[in-house]
Formats: structure tokens, sequence, C-alpha cells
């Protein structure tokens, strides 16, 4: 049995597809997500601002996967995040179909929550233990008004089929499952409402090395048949280089560099992207030994305090006077590949 | 020809639990030499990280037993000692540093205290001497105006730091084996390009030798000597790190790098997964443990566990059907193309 064969909705949400192949789905811009901390027990006064997500812009294409990579920290979680509203934004845009997110509200956004759905990092976490696997991923359907009594039933089962679970599994507890199916589980609740956006937020790194490709070859084979388009976010460059078309570098709270996949690993531009490939360990120790590493110094800076100019001039090994005192522009260097130096 | 430093033999490590007894570790059996480091890849489950704390002597009993096996560290079987004779040599001779540089630093202690513990308890040092020793330690692993930092507490350092404080404080005695558990894998890839960076340079410097235990075969390739590939808790496949890459000959090792995605891939192709899980180390499958998951499986699989058989020089692989993996490899690591040249 193919996943096309099962699944319903497919067939005509490909067609709809196939007319604007190259359309924009989602245009985030200059978003911005600034988290206030504040002092005092009664009185809370706001001292200062974590700025998680700084002014970021990209869009993402229609059937594409754009990842976005980047160290603990640097604000691609938040991105995801702000994107679905889950935060709501400080400042900035985020054009899902040409309609801005941000300015939605209550049952509108409500609405819109049935083409955007996420998978979370963590599959202990994000999956209620008290539910049964049939009533979470029923959940979605329930709060949809999608399909009622034993077609909902059905369509659970359906969806535990095509992210390869047994259908019977539906009346058994998260507890009963491995971490690996667990995710297969979160992915089955993403899908129920049959989305054209999801975002993956680290969908594999609390996973094993043998079960990740599992849920990796499943969310390719996924979007081949569902025409879904993702957001995926990780820190392994290697992941995000596999399954993405485009991927986005992230440092503190800023896209630094976003090109194609191919041309990240062939051409890589800002001196961050160069020093984070060459951090990336390759299985082969024939390579290893000969591999240069840029070994950065020391850490990243606080996020409330980020140094001014360039964000990345303290450890940046190109750096020049300009960079600490002028950000950088967000500019196109030729063939959609964008970048955000100085010295490049 | 070098010493063995370490030789482990037919260890086994259990834990009583409700649900039955757990066999974490069934009979592993390898040596090392001096200076060496040995690379124990494994998943979650898989023994790595219990076979080395029983060779510490860090699990508790109960729940936990040891039914069989020797530990001869220089000739002195480790599980024969008494706890304050094993307190002579844990962190002295061999050190070990953990996963979580988060939770294994004490933290209400100034960094300088507890690295100057291990000085004075383990070779007598005065607190001036040992004070100056710890600044030269925290030098030694790059961290910056170390002489002041010493009376910073744990909380004042990031991720990366405290790892190499910690690594700093499992060197402090100058130990003969280092073991060094999953020591990079919290941090991000920078930070543990700079660890793994201070190890290889200080294991040039000392000379010691090195455990080091992870899932990530991209980290070990560019460090170990050796490695030993763990599964259910047996160690199915070790060889040389360079003969193992290019020539594995276990099932598992082939699945585990057919599955992870390589940077220098300029291919999209699909992966190729092991489908399903590893077995319940409570009852554990008579024949072979990796037969449900695997490819090559035949019916005397099912029936008996293989051993660890010769395959090569200095090469061993736990299959029936090492020949067959030999033959089919490289089409499962799609291997046909072109190596691209590295960054």
């Amino acid at each position: 049995m193919t996943i096309e064969a099962q699944t319903r909705a497919a067939p005509a949400k490909l067609e709809q597809k196939a007319g604007g192949d190259n359309s924009i789905l989602l245009d985030v811009r200059n978003l911005k997500k600034y988290f206030p901390i504040t002092q005092g027990i009664l009185v809370q006064k706001k001292v200062a601002d974590v700025k998680a997500v700084d002014g970021v812009t990209f869009h993402v294409k229609q059937g594409e996967t754009l990842g976005l990579v980047g160290e603990s920290g640097c604000g691609k979680s938040t991105t995801g995040r702000t994107i679905l509203q889950l935060y709501r934004p400080t400042e900035g845009q985020v054009l899902f179909r040409g309609k801005d997110l941000a300015q939605l509200k209550g049952e509108e956004l409500r609405q819109m929550r049935s083409d955007m759905q996420m998978i979370f990092q963590d599959p202990y976490a994000s999956l209620n233990p008290r539910m049964t696997v049939g009533d979470i991923v029923a959940e979605p359907l329930e709060v949809h008004n999608i399909a009622k009594g034993k077609e909902r039933k059905e369509r659970v089962q359906e969806l535990l089929r095509i992210v390869g679970l047994n259908p019977y599994f539906i009346n058994r507890y998260p507890h009963e499952f491995s971490g690996g199916q667990r995710q297969r589980i979160g992915i089955a609740r993403s899908i129920a409402v049959n989305p054209d956006f999801i975002v993956c937020d680290e969908p594999i790194s609390a996973l094993d090395v043998s079960i990740q490709a599992q849920i990796i070859n499943l969310l390719e084979e996924l979007q081949e048949h569902l025409g879904l388009t993702y957001l995926f976010i990780a820190h392994d460059l290697s992941v995000v280089r596999h399954i993405s078309d485009r991927v986005a570098v992230m440092y503190l709270g800023k896209i630094v560099e976003l090109t194609d996949s191919r041309a990240l690993y062939a051409n890589p531009l800002h001196p961050y992207t160069r020093a984070l490939l060459s951090a990336v360990p390759i299985p082969d120790p024939i390579i290893e030994e000969k591999r240069e590493r840029i070994i950065l110094v020391g850490d990243v800076p606080s996020p409330v305090n980020p140094p001014k100019g360039c964000r990345f001039h303290t450890r940046c090994p190109l750096v020049i006077p300009i960079c600490k005192e002028v950000a950088p522009e967000w500019r196109d260097v030729g063939n959609g590949h964008f970048v955000e130096c100085h010295v490049v | 020809m070098s010493n063995v430093l370490l030789d482990v033999r037919n260890l086994r490590t259990e834990f009583v639990t409700q649900d039955g007894v757990v066999h974490a570790v069934n009979g592993v059996t390898f040596a090392l030499e001096e200076g060496e480091t040995l690379g124990v890849v494994g998943e979650s489950g898989s023994g790595k990280s219990v076979s080395m704390l029983t060779v510490m002597r860090l699990i508790p009993m109960p729940p936990g037993r040891i039914p069989s096996g020797e530990v001869l560290f220089q000739g002195q079987d480790l599980l024969k000692l008494s706890s304050e004779e094993m307190r002579q040599i844990r962190g002295n001779k061999i050190a070990m540093i953990f996963q979580d540089p988060m939770t294994s630093l004490n933290p209400v202690l100034t960094i300088g205290t507890q690295i100057t513990e291990a000085l004075e308890l383990h070779l007598g040092m005065n607190k001036e001497k040992a004070r100056k020793r710890a600044a030269e330690l925290l030098k030694m692993v790059n961290i910056p105006e170390a002489e002041r930092r010493l009376d910073d507490y744990p909380h004042q350092f990031s991720g990366g730091m405290r790892q190499r404080v910690m690594i700093a404080m499992g060197l402090s005695c100058s130990p003969q084996l280092l073991i060094a558990d999953e020591p990079t894998t919290a941090l991000d890839v920078t930070i543990q390009a700079q660890i793994t960076d201070i190890i290889k340079r200080l294991k040039h410097e000392l000379g010691m030798a090195i455990i080091w235990i992870t899932h990530d075969l991209g980290v070990i390739a560019g460090l170990a000597d050796r490695i030993n590939v763990m599964y259910s808790g047996y160690i199915v496949e070790t060889a040389q790190t360079k003969e193992l890459f290019a020539n594995p000959l276990h099932p598992y090792t082939v699945g585990l790098l057919g599955s992870i995605p390589r940077l220098d891939d300029n291919q999209k192709e699909k992966l190729t997964p092991i489908e399903g899980l590893p077995p319940d180390l409570v009852n554990m499958p008579i024949g072979c443990p990796f037969y449900a998951r695997c490819a090559f499986g035949t019916d005397k699989c099912q029936q008996e566990n293989p051993p660890l058989m010769s395959v090569g020089v200095k090469h061993w692989s736990a299959c029936w059907n090492y020949e067959a993996v030999r033959a089919k490899r490289d089409e499962i690591l799609r291997r046909n193309v072109a190596q691209p040249a590295a960054v």
C-alpha cells in the first residue's frame, strides 16, 4: 500500500499545487521577537529585552523545504514559533499566502491554523501522557470540526497507517511507545488536518541515529505525496542540508546567509557559515585527517546586549574596523544567494 | 609494540528490576594499549556507557551486579579491589568525564575548590601549590584569565567552558587513561570542534590512552585509532578506524553508516534506515540480537548468536554472513559515486 493510495485529500491538493509551482507560500519580512526581562516583585519593571529574533527576512516557496540552522540560542526555534503565531511578533510581517498573520486574531487566526502545523523536538514532552494515541491524533480533527464518529476513527487509523504505525495502537498510551514511534504519532497529529505548511522544530534531535533516518525518510515521503511545505529547524547541518532545498544560517537572532543547499556547501560566503561547515565532522577518517578546521574563539555573546555593528565580529577571523561600527546589510549576491557581511 | 594498559575480559553487567533482569552488558572483551584512543560507538541501550561505568566501578550495586568478567588495569583486576583501593585509582590513574557538564559540577563550590580537591587528595599538594596547578590546568584547556576564574562558580561559565573545566579536572592527576562519555553531545558543533581540538592536543602532549564513548560516527572518525561498535550489550564489530569505515563487515555498522546524511554528500538520495527497534534487554533473543532488523538474516542467525570472528587484519565481526555483507555493502551505502573534496 502506498501512502498516496491511503490519503484522501491528497490528489486535490497536488493538482492545486501543480499550477503555482514557484509561488511564494510564506513571506517573512523584518520579523522581530523580543522577550522582556522584568525586575521587581509587586511592580514589574521592564529592564531589558532578550532580542531572540532581531529582524529576519526570507520566503518559503510552495512545496519546498527551507532549512533553518544555527547553534543553541540563535533564535531558530523562536523564529518558527513566531511564524505560527505561538509567540506574537514584536515587529515585522508574516505573510502566509499574502495574508499577514501578525494582524490576525481570534477566530480568523484559528481558522488559518489548519493550514499550518508544527512537529516538536521532544516526543516525550509533546504528547499528553493521559490521552490515548487515538485521542491525540483526533484532537486537531475535533478542534477544526473535521469528521465525526466512525469517520473520525477511520481517519485516525488511516493517519497511523500513513506514518507507519499499526492502526490497532489507537487505544494505547504514549508511554507504551519508543521515541521514534512517538515522533511518528506527533507527525500523524500534525498532518491530520491536511496542512500546507509544517514547521519541523528539531524533529529528530532526540532520536537515535538508526531511527533518525526512518523519520527523515518519512518526512520526505509525506512531502512528496501530500505536497507539503516545510520549515525544517535543526542544529545538525548535515541533516538540514540533506532534507532542504535551501538553507538559512542563523547567528544571534539574525540570518547571516541563505542559499540553496548545494551552494551552501560548495561556496559558503559568510565566515560564520564557513566555520560552522568546517566544524561538522564527516564520518570518514581519511577526509577527517586532511580537513582544516576553523576553530572559533570564545562563545556566542548574549542576545540581551548583542555586539554593536556586525554581531559576529567578536569571533570573526576576518574582522575589519567597519564591522565593529556598522551592521552589514542583507544583500543578494546573485542567484538568490543572500549574505550579511562587509567582507564578502 | 606497546604495552597493554587495560584488558577487559568477558565482562557482564546486569540490573535487577521489577520487570526482570536487564542484560546491559553481555560478555565484552577488549584490550587497550598505552596511548591508544579507542572509540566506542553505539546507540542508547547498547551498553557502551554501562560497560565503562563497570570498569570504573561506578555501577550502584544493587540493583546492578557483575556476574562475570575481569578488568585488568596494568595487570591488576579492578573488580577485586576494595572500595578504598579503587578510590586511589579513580580520578588518579583513570579519570572519567561525562556528557552533561551542567550536572557534573557542584553548583555551590567554586571551580578552584573543585579542581584542587583531587590535587590535594591524590597528589598530597598543599593549598597554595594546588591552586597554582589548577590555574595551569585551566590555561591548558584554553580558559582565559585562568587565575581569576578559579574563584568563579559553575553558573558563571558557559556549557563549553564547563566541559573544558571537567576536562581540566579529569587531567589534574595526569591519568594514564581518560574515559570520555559523550563529552561533546550536549554542545554545539563549533564548541565541539574546540573540545575535540583540545583533547587531540593534550593526548599528544600527555600521551594518555583515551576511551571515547559516542553515538556519532563523525566525531569518532577523526579521533580514534580503533573502534568498537556495540549493540544490545555486545561488541558486534571492532577494527582500526580506517578499516572500519572503508570495510565495514557487520550489518549494523553498515546500517549506521547508511543512516547518516553526510555533509559532503551531493547526491540528494534517500537514506537507508535500519528498520525496527533494538531488542528488549530483559527478554533477549536466543540468536543474534540484530536478527530482527537485519537484511542478511538466515535461520542460523535466529538460533545461534555469532561470536566475534576474525574477518581481516585486526578486524573482527560478529556476523555469520559477513561475506554476504561484503558483497552487498557498497550498494547499501550508495558508494559508487566519486567522493567530493573535503571542505
